[in-house]
């Protein structure tokens, strides 16, 4: 086949695909968002913001994200860098990091819920050490930092494997003759790590972050099983929206608001991490 | 390709391909009710086995439910035969797209119920099916704690918050249990108990004084509930585990801890107020689209569920009571016999100021509810000021009156148009 013609011929399945499943259901979402009885308006918009839920589902969701992608990020690079010297036994290893990848986030919410529920495994041990006379009910109104911490964790044991993965990855691609040098020069093995993995590292990186921040906003089952209504998020003020209170429109309306931070949230981790141009490795 | 696995796959085709043709010739019954595995499976095989026809019976979640019967819908055509829902999701639904069941001949022995059932049209858009309420359940442990002279089959709010907190000072816990988690119909406890026991209405005396009391009331009994009632949307489980020992909900929800453990439980009546004892009907009906398939097999299977012989078994099957008069038999389950002796001393009882559930909402039920369930997270868990908040939740509560028009119901005095906010 002609080599001009071939690379579009490749992509055209998956162009498809996305045209089919994400660009024609973005654009009925869009209309719906924007549409009201009256035709053509920002009426949903201003009825989801002004919801006295709004900033606070707003403010957790955000919180979450922050608290959560830097010790991901920090974990995921000390796994991967582990994983990276191993000798015997690596793949192994990748593959028990990355079991809870394979879990519905729902399913990990559950397992975190069976761990901190009044009856659960944790008021369980602490029962048994003698720590505490009776079960504490860590996921209540009255503890609303537990219920954050509780999420965190929940969030980090699951997502973590899927920056991994790619840094593994990333950090296999990078030559190992810069290592060489730097040992050469007597470079200590922090200095190597910040001076070639990290700025190396920066393609991969960028993927990592744009990938998990972009679920980070949209976090919901975990959430959902932890806190249940204690702890609203955006992802299940929409939920609400479309099915509890059947209002299309507004659930729209708060898609559009999730996808505008996705975006802003991306262009900016592409712009902090670009790569220069004609820097390859 | 081998041998074996060419087999397999003829054998797959066929046997898709018989799938298919068993499901075109079975009735689908979309239900929102008999949900968990134990009552949907009594349903296929004690209820609907009798039906002429074959019966392919699918319980789902209400959004799920609506999702696909509004796919239909917009289609044209579908694959549903009959809708077995709440009262208030078929009046979330345009009544246009249900089939008029006036000519079948059937319906429940309650004209109010019949009424509900017309969905503000004259014509019935569905069939009543069966029935439920809320009642109170609580722990025999829990018994001694009872305050003096009070009578568990006719307890008053004071009383219950002085045995809610009778409970807390003896064990040392709360355990006093409330369905406020995301799934728990903590919405109806306002709606249907607390607001027409305190101040006779729901919607006309939203912020009343004695609305400001009952609120006041109700935190009173918060500080000797479970804090994770918020978590809580089944009651049975935490009347089983032991984590609550006094607990309000739905019958169907409490059934499991009196099937199971029978002789632990006790059933009573809510608690009554100053304006009486509130509580209401829960209402579940069956309905069919229009683009049910086959007319005629969906119109037999809503007969079917009307009989009396079928109306029993479905008792049997969801905990849920008759529509229809019938005789109940000696043999039914524990929770049936505790649920119907509960429902009975409520509606019986000489103060007793029975409720309507919300009619004429249209799609703005679940903001009518949501109004309910802000106020009390607002209030109660959030501790916001009480006059503050009414205040600021009566406009919305207005503005939904008055985009839908909807006319007061019962225990709310009748209005000409739309419910006003007093």
């Amino acid at each position: 086949m002609n080599a001009r013609v071939l690379p579009y011929v490749l992509i055209l399945p998956v162009t498809l695909f996305l045209c089919l499943f994400f660009l024609y259901p973005f654009v009925l979402v869009s209309q719906q968002a924007f549409s009201s009885d009256a035709g053509w308006s920002l009426e949903n918009f201003r009825e989801v913001v002004s919801y006295w839920k709004f900033p606070i589902s707003m403010q957790n969701t955000l919180l979450l994200a922050a608290a959560v992608v830097p010790v991901q990020l920090a974990l995921a690079l000390l796994m991967a860098t582990m994983v990276n010297k191993m000798q015997k036994g690596r793949d192994i290893v990748l593959y028990i990091w990355t079991i809870p990848l394979g879990i519905s986030d729902l399913a990990a919410g559950i397992i975190w819920l069976a761990i901190f529920e009044q009856s659960g495994f944790l008021n369980s041990m602490m029962n048994g050490l003698g720590i505490v006379d009776q079960p504490v009910n860590f996921l209540s109104y009255t503890h609303p930092g537990i219920v954050f911490l509780a999420i965190a964790l929940a969030e980090i044991w699951r997502a973590t494997a899927i920056m991994l993965v790619i840094l593994v990855a990333g950090i296999g691609l990078i030559p190992k003759e810069y290592y060489e040098a730097a040992e050469v020069f007597g470079a200590s093995p922090w200095k190597r790590f910040t001076r070639i993995t990290l700025p190396m590292l920066r393609p991969s990186l960028q993927t990592a972050l744009v990938l998990r921040v972009i679920l980070a906003f949209e976090i919901f089952a975990v959430v959902a099983a932890l806190g249940g209504t204690l702890f609203p998020v955006l992802m299940g003020e929409t939920y609400a929206y479309q099915f509890d209170l059947l209002d299309s429109g507004a659930a729209a309306a708060m898609a559009l608001i999730i996808l505008g931070i996705s975006i802003a949230f991306t262009l900016v981790i592409l712009r902090v991490l670009r790569v220069p141009k004609g820097a390859t490795i | 390709m081998s041998v074996i696995s060419k087999l397999a796959g003829a054998a797959s085709g066929f046997a898709m391909a018989c799938a298919a043709v068993a499901v075109q010739a079975d009735v689908l019954f979309w239900s929102t009710q008999a949900k968990p595995v134990e009552e949907a499976q009594a349903m296929r095989e004690q209820v609907l086995s009798g039906a002429g026809d074959k019966i392919d019976y699918q319980p789902n979640d209400g959004g799920p439910w609506l999702t696909r019967l509004q796919a239909e819908l917009q289609a044209g055509s579908g694959s549903i035969g009959v809708l077995g829902a709440l009262h208030g999701d078929f009046s979330a639904m345009n009544p246009d797209d249900l089939v008029d069941l006036d000519a079948l001949g059937v319906g429940a022995a309650s004209d109010t119920f019949n009424s509900l059932a017309q969905l503000g049209t004259d014509k019935s858009q569905y069939i009543p099916w069966m029935q439920a309420s809320y009642i109170m359940a609580a722990n025999k442990e829990a018994l001694p704690y009872l305050p003096e002279g009070a009578d568990i089959d006719a307890l008053t709010y004071d009383q219950l918050i002085e045995w809610a907190a009778n409970v807390h000072e003896g064990t040392g816990s709360p355990k006093f249990g409330f369905p406020a988690g995301p799934k728990g119909l903590k919405h109806r406890f306002f709606q249907g108990y607390l607001y027409p026991s305190y101040t006779n209405g729901v919607v006309r005396t939203f912020a009343s004084p004695e609305a400001v009391t009952a609120w006041e009331k109700f935190a009173e009994l918060w500080e000797h509930t479970n804090p994770a009632s918020t978590n809580f949307s089944f009651l049975q489980e935490q009347l089983l585990s032991g984590d609550a020992w006094i607990v309000f909900d739905h019958t169907s929800r409490l059934a499991q801890a009196f099937n199971e453990r029978p002789d632990d439980f006790v059933a009573f009546p809510a608690p009554a107020g100053p304006a009486g004892r509130g509580f209401m009907p829960v209402i579940a009906g069956v309905a069919i689209p229009k683009t049910a398939p086959d007319m005629d097999a969906a119109k037999d299977l809503v007969k079917y569920m009307l009989s009396p012989e079928t109306q029993i078994a479905t008792l049997r099957a969801t905990s849920f009571f008759p529509v229809v008069d019938v005789e109940l038999p000696d043999d039914l389950p524990p929770s049936v016999q505790a649920a119907g002796a509960a429902v009975a001393k409520m509606s019986g009882a000489p103060d007793a100021n029975p409720g309507l559930l919300p009619a004429g909402l249209g799609d703005k039920g679940g903001d009518f509810n949501r109004i309910y369930v802000d106020t009390f997270e607002r209030i109660i868990l959030a501790r916001q000021p009480i006059e503050a908040v009414l205040e600021d939740q009566k406009k919305r509560l207005a503005a939904i009156m008055d985009q839908t028009g909807a006319p007061c119901w019962a225990p709310d005095a009748p209005s000409e148009g739309a419910c006003p906010v007093e």
